[in-house]
């Protein structure tokens, strides 16, 4: 048995320990936004946050975050308001198919935690690990702009 | 910050009341599944006033999708033709997938399938038409409730509202409905584009708020109680059968549950899928590989192009092209290879399924629910009502969730035969990768000449590669005398059979023949444009080499070709202008177009390079310049332009699946690569003003960004590649 702190509340699972935590949160906590895609840290569909930093969890044992603060997709609008991120989102009109989404916000969620007013190059360099076979990226770079452009007006972010 | 709004996926269950008449447009029924997240609701009845329309006492308007939604953004242009001609409040607008019945099929294909780009241009009508009438029947109703005229009363998003001030929500009228039994007019008149509010302008996802926050249901997240996870060990050589195998190792992992024999492997069933995959890893498997073990992509390829120099079935012979040839003092020759492509869909293949003694319950997001319904209950021998499929969204398939032989339900249906709970078949991403189904290798061998003025005079294209369509249920339609009409799709001048869209391009004398070499091995599949993404190549680049044999430029050459063809000469006159096509470009740079009709609407694209000494590129700018008609929403135009020259770049710069001994080489993203973000060019995105119908634009930028980069390439350069993918032949994206 392994405790984790997800989304604010401690979750304990009884999933082997080499288990990864997307799957873990997947299959034994039902927490279904964060997604499999290629399960070798290759294509970031699976990005949540570990102690606020954006992390792979496909490649990330249950043991080895035990006792730690994972936050995922769903934990992000808090209260019910979407944050920063995922309102310029919806104003930009990102999706397509929209599977590779939810690991894409929580990087960019990240990187603005990081860097409130990134540059192109930089959003690039951070984004560079997200894999998107729908054609998004553009519209992906114009919502990272548009929420750092709140955050630095005085909204908040994650 | 907006708030989430309630979660418009939900299903409602609509108990059968004195107003669910049958054998009438109003029509109500209860769903027969409810997926795992969706919120118990209370069985209020609520109006089915069409079978695509329901509406709600408190007023929340659900329509009925008869179409999947994988990125294509048809929930939205569907909701657009409903909400044009019913008038209700946007943020009250929810989306269901509709159940598989024949009321549902795809008014084009006549059956429950979205493919082809043809989703919005068969919707049009008989959605707007279930818009019309709801709201006759609503007026009606309020006519009835304050013993008014009709001429009194308008329509207010949502509401009903009398000249006098009165109002009522169209939800609040349903007792009236009821009470009166009264029925929709068959017959309305539908609003003359002129009139439209909603239709025409730029609208955002409807089902954009769950994608951004998780919620949004694929395939893959289906919970059902009970449910257990299963992996499958699949054989090195696609199509193989199990002999035998051990399960010692497998079994002995804490939470693996059982070990079966399967049509496409071994199965391991777990607790969770880790485990489940653990499993499916520690077995040893015994395969006969049904004597396949030898094919390889490379002895494909020589094989084709000895093909390619021998007579095909003829497709098309217009005037002489072979006397022009034999009488020709030079004819120009070129042979053109396309690799195998995989879909590499971001969510890999999965289903979930509950077989019963009497019946199937299955949760999966598919295209072609018909077909995969059809395919189940005869490998189950049950009728085909007794198999019940729940479609979810899905992430991506740019056509290969559209199996004809539904190869990823049936493995995850056979793994749940025996068990008493739900089965989820998850594929690796290396399954996936190795999945078997392919956008087909093809050669292309052309000849041609030029006139005296330099432009096109002869033409002779010999095409060689697996059909998709023969051997399946589709072969009496789509195999004619023996040719494939997908092999050819774009090729052709005078093209036959359905979907007939050929070149917009008249050269007096041409000839093209095709090879369809036997189906062995992995499955040649459709994939986004299908036959275009060869023919396209081929036909655009060869073009291109003809422009420069005569000393043309090749946008003026496809001007001059398509002087009988107005819709695209002036599609190509905007891309001239909104490219800047005559401006001059630094050395090192290159220009380089394409022009396509896919599924009606013509395309035009052209590209600017620039290229380093090492063959290191980049793609600077983009201009595409599209026509489907009648532009229902430009947002999900643009969205679709975009991510179709994504889909094309990425496979022109890396895209090719190998076989060595029988086995694909590729399996994960590592070499299978994705374009990165900065990698993928902006994309300018033109829409011709139209009054024409809708058609397509989902597969319609795929094809053109191919053949307008190697021909930017080579005008950048003077090296022509007739190889593909780039990186593989001296031309490497800069990463």
């Amino acid at each position: 048995m392994v405790t984790i702190i997800v989304n604010d509340e401690a979750r304990t699972v009884s999933a082997s320990p080499d288990t990864p935590l997307l799957w873990v949160l997947r299959d034994h906590l039902h927490l279904t936004g964060t997604k499999y895609g290629c399960g070798i840290s290759l294509c970031g569909a699976c990005t949540v946050h570990l102690n606020g930093e954006a992390v792979r969890s496909c490649t990330l044992p249950l043991a080895a975050v035990a006792d730690q603060r994972v936050e995922t997709i769903e934990h992000l609008a808090v209260g019910g308001d979407y944050n920063a991120v995922q309102s310029a989102w919806l104003d930009e009109d990102v999706a397509q198919c929209g599977y590779c989404q939810s690991g894409q916000i929580m990087a960019a969620t990240a990187l603005l935690n990081n860097n409130p007013s990134p540059s192109d190059a930089e959003i690039d360099a951070a984004m560079a690990g997200h894999i998107c076979r729908c054609g998004t990226y553009q519209k992906i770079r114009a919502a990272i702009h548009r929420a750092a452009n709140v955050t630095e007006s005085g909204g908040s972010q994650a | 910050m907006s708030r989430l709004p309630a979660d418009p996926s939900r299903r409602t269950f609509l108990k059968s009341s004195s107003m669910l008449a049958t054998g009438s447009l109003l029509v109500g029924f209860e769903l027969p599944y409810s997926l795992a997240s969706a919120p118990k609701a209370s069985s209020a009845a609520s109006l089915m006033a069409d079978a695509f329309i329901r509406i709600d006492r408190d007023n929340t308007i659900t329509v009925l999708m008869n179409h999947a939604e994988f990125g294509n953004g048809v929930y939205t242009s569907l909701a657009m033709m409903v909400a044009e001609e019913l008038d209700i409040d946007w943020q009250r607008l929810r989306w269901e997938a509709a159940p598989t019945e024949p009321r549902y099929y795809s008014p084009i294909f006549g059956e429950y399938l979205t493919a082809g780009s043809v989703s919005t241009a068969g919707a049009f009508i008989p959605m707007r038409t279930a818009g019309a009438k709801t709201k006759a029947l609503l007026l009606q109703a309020a006519s009835l409730l304050w013993q008014t005229d009709a001429n009194q009363l308008s329509t207010d998003a949502g509401w009903i509202a009398h000249a006098d001030g009165r109002r009522v929500s169209y939800g609040g009228l349903i007792n009236v409905i009821q009470d009166h039994n009264l029925e929709p007019p068959k017959t309305v008149d539908l609003k003359p584009a002129s009139a439209f509010r909603v239709l025409g302008f730029p609208k955002k996802r409807i089902e954009a708020p769950e994608k951004v926050t998780g919620r949004a249901l694929f395939g893959i997240d289906i919970k059902r109680p009970g449910m257990i996870y299963g992996a499958v060990a699949r054989p090195p050589v696609y199509g193989s059968r199990v002999i035998a195998f051990d399960d010692k190792a497998a079994r002995a992992i804490p939470g693996v549950l059982k070990v079966k024999a399967i049509d496409a492997g071994v199965v391991v069933l777990a607790k969770d899928y880790w485990t489940a995959s653990k499993g499916a890893k520690a077995l040893t498997v015994q395969w006969d590989d049904l004597g396949l073990g030898h094919l390889s992509t490379a002895s494909f390829t020589e094989e084709y192009r000895a093909l390619s120099k021998t007579d095909g079935l003829l497709a098309e012979d217009i005037g002489d092209a072979k006397a022009v040839h034999e009488a020709a003092s030079a004819v120009h020759e070129a042979v053109y290879e396309m690799p195998y492509l995989a879909h590499a869909t971001m969510e890999p293949m999965n289903c979930t399924a509950q077989v019963f003694d009497d019946r199937c319950e299955i949760w999966v997001g598919t295209q072609n629910q018909g077909n995969d319904r059809t395919v189940v209950a005869k490998m189950l021998g049950l009728p085909e009502t007794s198999v019940v499929i729940n479609r979810t969204l899905m992430g991506g398939t740019f056509g290969r969730r559209a199996s004809k032989t539904a190869d990823f339900i049936t493995d995850a249906v056979q793994a749940a035969q025996g068990e008493t709970v739900p089965v989820q078949i998850i594929w690796s991403r290396e399954e996936d990768i190795r999945g078997g189904h392919y956008r087909p290798l093809f050669v292309h061998r052309l000849r041609g000449t030029v006139d005296a003025e330099g432009y096109p005079a002869s033409w002779h294209q010999t095409l060689v590669g697996q059909s998709i369509m023969q051997h399946t249920k589709h072969d009496p339609t789509y195999m004619v005398r023996g040719i494939d009409i997908y092999s050819v799709d774009g090729c052709l001048q005078e093209p036959f059979g359905v979907f007939p869209y050929g070149t917009a391009y008249q050269i007096p004398n041409h000839r093209v023949e095709s090879h369809n070499p036997p189906k062995i091995g992995v499955r040649p599949h459709e994939w986004r444009a299908v036959g275009h993404t060869h023919t396209g190549v081929a036909y655009e680049c060869f073009l291109d080499e003809l422009a420069h044999l005569g000393d043309k430029d090749p946008l003026a050459l496809r001007l001059h070709l398509t002087r009988d063809n107005d819709r695209m000469h002036q599609l190509l006159l905007r891309l001239k202008e909104a490219a800047d096509w005559d401006q001059p470009l630094a050395a090192g740079r290159g220009r380089g177009m394409a022009a396509r009709v896919y599924s009606v609407s013509p395309i035009a694209q052209a590209v600017e390079v620039t290229v380093a000494l090492d063959g290191t590129f980049t793609v600077d700018r983009v201009v595409c310049v599209v026509d489907c008609g009648f532009a229902v929403n430009p947002l999900g135009i643009e969205a679709q332009i975009q991510g179709g020259v994504m889909l094309g770049l990425n496979a022109v710069a890396y895209g090719g699946i190998d076989l060595v001994d029988g086995q694909v080489q590729q399996s994960n993203f590592h070499d299978v690569r994705a374009l990165r973000f900065n990698q993928m060019p902006a994309v300018e995105v033109h829409i011709m003003q139209s009054d024409a119908p809708p058609t397509g634009v989902g597969e319609q930028a795929t094809t053109p960004i191919a053949p307008a980069v190697a021909n930017a390439l080579f005008h950048a350069t003077g090296k022509r590649i007739r190889q593909f993918p780039l990186d593989r032949h001296g031309f490497t994206l800069k990463a």
